[in-house]
């Protein structure tokens, strides 16, 4: 069971009251990207063992969309963070290179 | 006119705990700056209260203010007042970002009274139960089963639940079910 804070209400949410959207900090080319870019954006995703960025979205509950941080197999949460952003905290990735030393840290 | 009545028009059910069709009541969905003076005033004028804290609901005399979102309040208002007050929101806040909107139609709600109501509740929601975390007028937006719903404490005995309307009878039933005589865990009484 995933429980998330979410960043904008305080509240600790239940997965069950949230809405997935996959990996964050995606740049999203657009209209006069060449080729390869439009394929990165559209089709290429990280599936890391471990730290992992995500975009949720608490569904049920204010309605705003946020970014957290956990660990793919441990399912440990290492932080959430506001939506209007293009790169984690530095206080957060801080935070995991302590828990997690071997990471490779934030690769956009 | 028609006239208008509530979705389940005054329905009791008694159980563990009793569960009440709340009538008619006016609500209005607010969105603005929350920082802002201009939607403190005005917020004031329509309730008599200040706008609520994240995640809380204030009562005044003349209705209540939740807080839905960032940018997003519920007024609980006189349900035959409710229009008069979206236009006198419109008219205090004209030039700023904003949205007033009469939601008294669209919401059902329904008070649940007795010991059991944090059990009752936290048979279909997820959400942490205990006094520590759902205090009361702590405003809780989250699911009952599979819907929306947003529910407070106004004491430890009295709780209101707020749903969509095109959903109020399955969630009074939903409710009624959860609330049959000898059901509840017992786990927060």
């Amino acid at each position: 069971m995933l429980l998330l804070t979410c960043p904008y209400c305080g509240v600790e949410a239940d997965e069950t009251e949230l809405t997935p959207g996959g990996e964050a900090h995606i740049t999203r080319h657009g209209a006069g990207a060449n080729d390869d870019d439009f394929e990165t954006y559209l089709f290429m995703r990280k599936n890391p063992k471990g730290v992992h960025f995500e975009r949720w979205r608490h569904a049920f509950g204010c309605g705003k969309w946020f970014h957290a941080a956990r660990c793919t197999m441990t399912l440990e949460v290492f932080g959430t963070y506001s939506g209007q952003t293009f790169e984690p905290p530095k206080t957060l990735i801080n935070k995991i290179k302590k828990k997690r030393p071997d990471w490779e840290g934030f690769v956009k | 006119m028609s006239n208008a009545v509530s979705a389940l028009q005054d329905a009791v059910f008694k159980g563990s705990v009793t569960i009440k069709d709340a009538g008619l009541q006016g609500m209005i969905t607010l969105r603005g700056d929350l920082s802002s003076d201009a939607l403190a005033k005005a917020v004031k004028t329509a309730t008599g209260t200040a706008i609520p804290e994240t995640g809380c609901i204030n009562s005044g005399k003349k209705g209540a203010a939740a807080w839905m979102s960032p940018d997003e309040l519920l007024l609980l208002v006189d349900y035959a007042q409710a229009e008069t007050i979206v236009a006198k929101l419109d008219k205090a806040l004209a030039g700023t970002h904003m949205l007033a909107s009469n939601v008294s139609d669209a919401r059902a709600v329904f008070t649940i009274e007795g010991k059991g109501i944090r059990d009752v509740l936290a048979k279909g929601s997820p959400a942490d139960m205990s006094a520590g975390t759902l205090g009361i007028n702590t405003l809780r937006r989250t699911r009952l089963g599979q819907l929306p719903v947003a529910f407070w404490l106004g004491s430890e005995t009295t709780a209101t639940v707020i749903c969509f309307r095109s959903v109020g009878e399955h969630v009074f039933n939903w409710l009624s079910t959860a609330a049959q005589k000898g059901s509840l865990p017992g786990h927060y009484t």
